[in-house]
């Protein structure tokens, strides 16, 4: 019985069709895979991404900001209080995606699912998928900065219209950091929650409290100042600001998205390597 | 030790449906026996080993294990237990050694007692030289043995193994069952769970076999085998598809035939007889072999050939 | 009252304990049913202590998040704002947001280790399925986890006291009292985090914890008075239990006690009694099905 329906089944099965495939048709189907399991958490994110900005620009532009404006806001560019952070909380909570994202996110399927492994058992090899990564978070960031930008118009800080620059400005500052977050899960074994909390607490979060977020880093003493010069969201800040309410001389935004850049092409090269090491075995 | 009449368990799943995983099993275990449940994956097994375990209450029925109700003295008689789950559940976060001592400490023995039964427990898996190692860095097998190590801290009178050597290799299985039947000798009651029919005819006095959440048949191996095989069993091979030609022929040969996709399977008292039977009636395999009936024979009588789940 | 039967085993020390067990319950006259606590939450305790070394790093690095922020905030935003209009007139906003940050740092601890921490335990390391296989009951393990989270909260709360004098941002000797009331606003929280805990199946349901938990930390008045909101938003903010965590933090390090602060440590003793108790009838519904 069981040989004959055996049988039956092959017979039964279609010839299958195949195109041909280059190593693009393979990063876009990786990344469509990556896609596909984000997708139940689509809305979720979504709702996420349009609430965090509503909360922040509430509770920071509006509260804290009635204290600020009222005692003048000249070391703020005389701008208002609102209008001084939303680009830089825009740029902010794409970086809390990217953390999240190419930490625990990239880490798991490395570990606990193995799902690396099974795609790289195809054609795909790893530094495609590497590619497809970058793609994936990039995808998501565009995403959230696009409806953060949408919430910063309904607020009135989106600046004028070079203000949307802020959403690639964001993505990149953003991918920049995630690409080294992704060498750091490629490349660790075991506790993966030690090491992803320290870069968020020692990384992350002072990232966003010393960029010149909620406030300039000219209020901050001489001796800490320059440490912001190594952050890449103080770049990313000083160029949304400068492309929502203008002001930022073209050369000093050719130094920031300069350093951008070089941040995030080195840590891709990086992370291309580091997957295959992971990865071929 | 466990007294059993009627014992059910049911669950209700999101769906709003029962599922009724244990319905109504007797069970009498005695001292110092090795007791065996064999099933197909979702027979009732692992429900019955955690109410057996004290750490999920029954639904309806008797139960008592080692005289005591476990609704109302579960923690008196988990002192007194030792339990090998099915999946490992050892502290990543602690190294070896610390496994032991720490389990130990939850049955409330002194620092000094546990350290020492964790060096006369590591010594016993054979896993000295891993004290200090972490969890993490084990093989399967060496932390199936830190597992049943870790559940002997309290010198248990009652040892329940769920699965114990499954997805080992045979060597970290035969340490194993050496280890078992160690603690057998030393009057340890054994209660197991098992795919592994060689495991169950090696390990266990007695057994039942269950399906369905029921219990469809008990005795020693031995009973078993006499009551639902036959003493021997002729495996003839075919190429895969011609086996079907033999069938008819054969089946006369025997009373209880069963056909496989590469073989037919002839249940008989002398199978050397039955054997030259079969070349005298024409039928030509491309090999043969006569084999004494194993629990597997039985089990597959008993539970039917497919799958269940 | 949980609390208390632990302890009588602990000063109840039969003179066998070293060589003997004690049999569950002989001892003491218990409250907890015997079914739940063998009245051995020590050494789950104990557990906790030796398994930290593991994560050492993360503990320590736990220290330091509140202090970035009240650098960062307190020089930046300070030097924006210049004083603040406390509870005793108008202080230096490092001074303002301090008691703040220590009170939300003792509720996030809190809610990360009744939260993530349990629910990781529960689900994914089993750890307390192998506990509850002993004879451990689920009291046992219900408490020795707060008590480990607890003093955690502790230490925490001591070492950002430590920095809050050295920055001379300490105006009273009520200040002595921060840490045990660091304590109470982390058992208010633990309590009734861990009766969440118990009904969340996947992580996701976690991050809606998280979700919940960030508009609190935002809107409490950790950066800035109440009265900047209008006046209904001011009566939906006094409800929030941050809300009365950071009055009373406030009022002890500048040194405004008054009988309200009874008031406001009254809602943690609510939440910490309401917790506890729902959590010992879940939890054996939960660990032993």
């Amino acid at each position: 019985m069981t040989t004959v329906d055996e049988k039956a089944g092959v017979r039964a099965a279609d010839e299958p069709i195949r195109r041909p495939a280059t190593a693009w048709t393979y990063r876009i189907r990786t990344w469509e895979y990556l896609l596909r399991q984000w997708r139940p958490y689509f809305w979720s994110g979504l709702a996420e991404a349009a609430g965090a900005p509503l909360l922040y620009l509430l509770a920071l532009g509006l509260g804290m900001g009635s204290l600020i404006n009222k005692r003048g806001t000249e070391a703020l560019g005389g701008v208002t209080y609102v209008e001084y952070i939303g680009p830089a909380l825009l740029c902010g909570a794409a970086l809390q995606i990217a953390f999240s994202e190419a930490s625990f996110a990239t880490f798991g399927r490395f570990k606990w699912h193995r799902t690396l492994w099974g795609i790289t058992s195809t054609p795909i090899t790893p530094a495609v998928a590497a590619d497809a990564h970058v793609m994936f978070i990039s995808t998501r960031l565009l995403f959230s900065a696009a409806l953060y930008y949408l919430v910063l118009l309904v607020f009135g800080a989106a600046g004028g219209v070079a203000g949307i620059l802020m959403i690639p400005i964001a993505v990149l500052t953003a991918i920049s950091c995630a690409v080294w977050i992704m060498v750091l899960s490629a490349t660790i074994e075991d506790d993966a929650s030690v090491a992803f909390n320290m870069v968020l607490r020692f990384g992350i979060i002072p990232m966003s409290l010393f960029s010149a977020s909620f406030f300039p880093i000219s209020q901050l003493p001489w001796a800490v100042r320059w440490l912001a010069f190594f952050s890449p969201l103080w770049h990313g800040n000083e160029l949304a600001r400068g492309s929502a309410l203008g002001g930022l001389p073209l050369w000093q935004a050719a130094v920031h998205l300069s350093v951008l850049i070089a941040v995030f092409v080195t840590g891709f090269l990086v992370v291309r390597k580091r997957f295959e090491k992971r990865l071929v075995v | 030790m466990i007294h059993a009449a009627g014992l059910t368990k049911s669950f209700d799943t999101k769906g709003g449906e029962t599922v009724h995983a244990v319905r109504g099993i007797d069970l009498d275990v005695p001292r110092g026996e090795a007791f065996g449940f064999l099933g197909p994956n979702g027979a009732g097994k692992s429900s019955t080993m955690r109410m057996i375990a004290c750490v999920s209450p029954r639904t309806d029925g008797e139960l008592s294990i080692l005289g005591m109700d476990p609704n109302t003295q579960g923690i008196a008689i988990r002192d007194r237990l030792g339990v090998v789950p099915q999946q490992d559940n050892l502290d990543e976060e602690l190294t070896v050694r610390e496994n032991l001592y720490v389990y130990a400490r939850y049955f409330g023995f002194s620092k000094t007692y546990c350290w020492a039964k964790a060096d006369e427990l590591l010594e016993f898996a054979q896993l000295t030289e891993k004290a200090n190692a972490k969890v993490t860095a084990l093989s399967g097998g060496m932390k199936r043995r830190l597992t049943i190590a870790r559940s002997l801290v309290n010198d248990p009178e009652l040892l329940l193994l769920d699965e114990p050597t499954t997805g080992l290799d045979p060597q970290a299985r035969h340490v194993l069952w050496d280890r078992l039947f160690r603690l057998k000798q030393a009057g340890v009651t054994l209660v197991l769970t098992t795919h592994y029919m060689d495991e169950a005819e090696q390990l266990c006095d007695r057994l039942v076999v269950m399906d369905g959440g029921q219990i469809v048949a008990e005795g020693s191996p031995a009973q078993l085998i006499a009551r639902y095989s036959t003493r021997e069993v002729v495996e003839l091979r075919f190429v895969p598809g011609t086996q079907h030609a033999a069938e008819p022929v054969a089946s006369k040969l025997v009373d209880r035939l069963e056909v496989l996709p590469d073989r037919l399977l002839l249940y008989t008292q002398d199978g050397d007889d039955t054997l030259e039977q079969a070349h005298a009636a024409g039928i030509e395999p491309v090999a043969s072999l006569v084999r004494r009936s194993t629990l597997e024979d039985v089990f597959l009588r008993l539970t039917g050939r497919s799958l269940v789940d | 009252m949980a609390v208390s039967s632990d302890r009588a085993v602990e000063h109840g020390v039969h003179p066998l304990r070293e060589k003997l067990r004690p049999q569950p319950g002989v001892l003491v006259l218990r409250i907890i049913p015997l079914q739940l606590s063998a009245g051995r939450s020590r050494v789950v305790l104990e557990r906790a202590l030796r398994s930290s070394k593991s994560f050492r790093w993360t503990i320590i690095s736990g220290f330091f998040e509140p202090v970035f922020y009240l650098l960062a905030m307190g020089a930046g935003i300070g030097a924006l704002i210049g004083t603040v209009d406390g509870p005793t007139g108008p202080v230096a906003y490092a001074a303002f947001i301090a008691p703040g940050l220590l009170a939300t740092s003792a509720m996030n601890g809190a809610i990360f280790d009744s939260t993530v921490n349990v629910f990781f335990k529960l689900k994914y390391a089993k750890t307390y399925d192998a506990m509850l296989a002993t004879s451990l009951g689920p009291m046992d393990v219900a408490l020795g986890e707060v008590g480990w989270a607890l003093g955690r909260g502790a230490l925490y709360a001591t070492a950002f006291e430590l920095v809050m004098l050295a920055m001379g941002l300490i105006e009273s000797w009520w200040a002595l009292l921060v840490v045990p009331v660091a304590i109470l606003i982390a058992l208010g929280f633990a309590a009734v985090g861990m009766a969440v805990t118990t009904y969340l199946k996947t992580f996701q349901h976690l991050d809606w914890v998280m979700t919940a938990v960030m508009p609190m930390f935002l809107f409490s008045t950790t950066f800035y008075p109440i009265d900047v909101y209008p006046r209904g938003v001011q009566i939906l903010v006094q409800c929030l239990p941050l809300y009365h965590g950071i009055e009373l933090m406030r009022g002890l390090t500048l040194g405004a006690v008054g009988i309200g602060m009874l008031g406001h440590a009254a809602y943690f003793v609510v939440m910490a009694i309401g917790g506890v108790l729902f959590v010992s009838r879940r939890l054996e519904k939960l660990l032993l099905t």
